[in-house]
């Protein structure tokens, strides 16, 4: 295995570093990097040509302006990177450390977002396969295959942003809304269980029934304005997380760690009360991440000694309801801060289309919790663009898999020996059936860097792609090159991640 | 989607046999029953297909509507207006097109700020990425075939230089690189659609290469060998029509990739430039205009929109009609 890995890691070094002479010799040779100064009216033109070709080193040899690049990258290896200057004399460096960071965050994101939500979707309808849920998965991820980043991302500023502010200034949901909205939950939900028609008629009204009336209370108690979970939701929602874990283990039946799963939500509930001081405003993200660890340990210990001869299970099931439960305590916080944010932010309209942060953090003065929704709520609508077109693919090559998986022959004799379809399906087709899909990972990975530049030229962040963008337009080879450094690593690294995910689904790989 | 199928058609996978049929040893053959070629039956599936149809003619009114509207070389326009000419605004430019009751009016998709018709803008857009997307979807299959067949035939430093150069392209993110060589190829829109085939060949050379791989151990090539067959004939000949489903499906699906890249890359102003347009172009001109002038940034949108979706459909149709086995699966 580290050899296989270590294998990967010289090839992945070796076309970086042919990629970067590809790039470097057609970034050089895109353009004329002294144009808007030859068409200068200014008095020292002359001057600040001479300035730019000393800068730039453009009077040497192709060959030497790349060693000169390639030096400063190699001192990497030493912890001395230096990416050279842009063509002003502002350093790369600086410059790569201010961007970076936004659109990483924003492309890892998405990712896993898309990653999470597309195999969810694609297993879903290749399980329920030519039902009406099919049929619409399928049209929405030709639709979202087919959907222009740009033009999208234009959109969703319209709409996510400038209309939902306008909403948001005085929000009530119409009658005629909350019916369609209960009207789309009830049939997706419908079709997705399945069963005899009377059955789906039983099921969508339910559900409709149920939507539309958490709408309307919602509304009825402006929950959009100051909204909160509230304890009896969480405590719904890790019922909830446990049912899954269940599910997806050992199914509803088996008392033993069915009592494991309670015992961990009561646990969660008394810590609740106990923790609740300390999330109030906590200091920092080491706080939560202590939190979410002090968690997991409850977790595996509730299994260890509750799980008996199961204990593996009982523990996996224990810490996924604990984790589950935690994150809605999270979110209930997180939730509980969006009122003040509102209060806080500009003229009232807390989604800004322009920038990262929507109160630039100097002058930001909220606590914790509203912290996160000054750059979290900036975060959120580039992440909806890249995400959705990134979900069309991974649910279209998770369905295609599923399918192909579940008419192979060892699936049959799964099921001729009587498991059921729960356990055929969890344990027997989706493990094998994932293991294409983490091949395709990497390739998204780098499309999304890429998509990445547009979204950031739309939502007008100073990120990677504006850099990347601007060193283009100049022929200005230094950033340029920083980008590919960042992306490429990137999708260096995503490949590796991806290789693992693989070995350790495909054990045959493994030797 | 397919599934209707109809009884005398061959089907390799009854959907549910009766207990009788199941136990019998001898199936009777039905002489009677007309035999399809293997041409005949993926046309009768592709026929078939809902999805593909409707694709097809939305995509074929597009494509005829662009050049016939406002002419292309020799084909004469029919629309009297041109996408250069600016004339006086009406009614603030706005759309005159009415579904109900129906009428045309003088500038259906309306006019942009300096008074040209949008209607004539947007043909010469969707004219201009429409010929970019096809000229890419030609060029990158011949060459993605070539190199493929080469690499899975000959092996060696062919296959070498092909999986490392799809390497790069994981690497590099597409649009990257397509920027790069698209500021180079100077706004033109044959010198951007030669750059874009470049860069958009390694996905299907990949996909050939493995299929020549599996099929050049078949008996048939060996046979074709062992009567003196040339490489070149064996590969012509014997190989490659055996691979022409996926060639065919991952042309389609490479010009619905090439509409996106090549109306990103406009957008970003990398792609074709002004005077010139494309339907890229007239997005990122008008896109501030959106909250004033929204059918600016409608129309453009929507024909991309359009194209690439019925082209991805239509790849979809001609998959299943090659390859039914998906299809037919499970249920």
């Amino acid at each position: 295995m580290l050899q296989f890995i270590l294998r990967r890691i010289a090839i992945s070094a070796l076309i970086m570093f042919l990629g970067s002479i590809l790039l470097y010799v057609l970034m050089i040779n895109s353009g004329d990097p002294l144009a808007d100064l030859r068409e200068s009216r200014a008095e020292n033109r002359e001057q600040l040509m001479q300035a730019r070709i000393d800068n730039m080193g453009l009077d040497e040899p192709w060959w030497q302006r790349y060693l000169g690049w390639l030096t400063g990258v190699s001192r990497c290896f030493v912890l001395q990177c230096d990416l050279g200057t842009t063509r002003d004399g502002a350093s790369v460096n600086a410059l790569l450390l201010a961007s970076a960071g936004a659109s990483l965050r924003l492309v890892t994101v998405a990712t896993f977002l898309a990653i999470f939500i597309g195999v969810t979707l694609g297993v879903l309808s290749a399980i329920r396969q030519y039902s009406g849920f099919d049929y619409a998965i399928t049209f929405g991820a030709f639709l979202f295959f087919s959907l222009p980043v740009f033009w999208a991302a234009v959109l969703l500023k319209d709409f996510g942003a400038i209309r939902f502010n306008n909403w948001m200034a005085d929000p009530a949901v119409s009658t005629t809304a909350t019916a369609v909205v209960a009207l789309v939950f009830a049939l997706a939900v419908a079709s997705l269980l399945g069963g005899s028609l009377r059955r789906q008629l039983v099921t969508g009204l339910v559900t409709f029934a149920v939507v539309f009336g958490v709408v309307f209370a919602f509304d009825q108690v402006t929950w959009w304005v100051q909204p909160a979970l509230g304890l009896p939701l969480i405590l719904i929602g890790a019922l909830g997380a446990l049912g899954f874990m269940l599910v997806m283990t050992v199914g509803l039946a088996n008392r033993r760690i069915l009592y494991a799963g309670l015992v961990t939500i009561g646990l969660g509930l008394v810590s609740y009360f106990v923790t609740g001081p300390l999330l109030e405003d906590p200091a920092n993200w080491w706080v939560i991440f202590a939190l979410a660890g002090a968690t997991v340990l409850v977790g595996l210990a509730v299994g260890w000694v509750m799980g008996g001869y199961e204990r593996r299970t009982a523990m996996v099931v224990s810490v996924g309801t604990a984790l589950g439960m935690a994150f809605l305590v999270f979110m209930d916080r997180l939730l509980r801060g969006w009122a003040g944010f509102l209060d806080m932010a500009p003229g009232g309209r807390p989604i800004g289309t322009i920038g990262e942060n929507r109160i630039i953090p100097e002058r930001f003065t909220g606590d914790f919790w509203e912290g996160i929704f000054n750059w979290g709520v900036q975060l959120v609508l580039p992440t909806i663009v890249l995400t959705l077109i990134s979900i069309a693919a991974y649910s279209r090559y998770t369905r295609g898999s599923m399918l192909e998986t579940i008419n192979q022959d060892y699936i049959r004799t799964a099921r001729s020996k009587g498991l059921s379809d729960r356990v055929v399906f969890t344990k027997h087709a989706l493990r094998n059936a994932l293991i294409p899909i983490t091949t395709i990972v990497a390739f998204d990975f780098a499309s999304l860097l890429g998509g990445a530049v547009i979204t950031e030229t739309i939502f007008g962040w100073r990120g990677l792609g504006a850099m990347f963008r601007q060193g283009l337009e100049f022929v200005d080879p230094n950033p340029v090159m920083a980008y590919y450094l960042v992306a490429g690593g990137a999708a260096v690294l995503m490949n590796m991640l991806a290789d693992i995910a693989y070995a350790s689904l495909d054990p045959r790989i493994r030797r | 989607m397919t599934d209707n199928h109809r009884p005398d058609e061959p089907d390799p996978t009854p959907v549910a046999s009766p207990v009788e049929e199941a136990y019998s040893v001898e199936k009777p053959i039905d002489l009677s029953q007309k035999s399809y070629s293997q041409g005949q039956l993926v046309r009768r599936r592709f026929f078939r297909h809902k999805g593909a149809m409707v694709s097809l003619f939305v995509l074929v009114f597009i494509t005829g509507m662009a050049f016939t509207s406002i002419g292309y070389g020799i084909i004469p326009s029919w629309w009297d207006k041109t996408f250069y000419d600016a004339g006086a605004t009406v009614d603030g430019g706005r759309p005159t097109l009415q579904l109900w009751p129906f009428q045309i009016g003088e500038h259906p998709f309306g006019q942009d700020t300096i008074g040209k018709d949008y209607f004539a803008l947007t043909m010469r857009g969707t004219q201009r990425s429409l010929i970019v997307a096809f000229t890419v979807g030609l060029l990158s299959t011949v060459l993605g075939t070539i190199v493929g067949a080469a690499a899975g035939f000959y092996r060696g430093w062919v296959e070498a230089i092909l999986m490392r150069v799809t390497d790069l392209f994981i690497i590099i993110p597409l649009l990257v690189l397509a920027a790069v060589l698209g500021k180079m190829a100077g706004g033109g829109i044959w010198s951007l659609a030669l750059v874009l085939s470049l860069v958009s060949w390694t996905g299907l050379a990949r996909l050939v290469r493995g299929e020549v791989l599996s099929l050049r151990e078949r008996e048939f090539v060996t046979a074709a060998e062992a009567i003196g067959t040339g490489s070149g004939r064996v590969i012509f000949k014997h190989i490659l029509p055996n691979t022409i489903g996926t060639i065919i499906v991952s042309a389609t699906l490479t010009i619905a990739t090439t509409i996106l890249l090549e109306s990103a890359l406009s957008f970003l102003n990398f792609g074709v430039r002004p005077p010139d347009t494309s339907l890229g172009l007239l997005i990122s001109t008008y896109q501030n205009a959106f909250l004033t002038r929204p059918w600016l940034f409608w129309w453009p949108g929507l024909m991309i929109l359009g194209i690439a979706l019925s082209v991805n459909f239509l790849g979809d149709g001609l998959r299943d009609a090659f390859d039914p086995r998906q299809n037919r699966t499970a249920d």
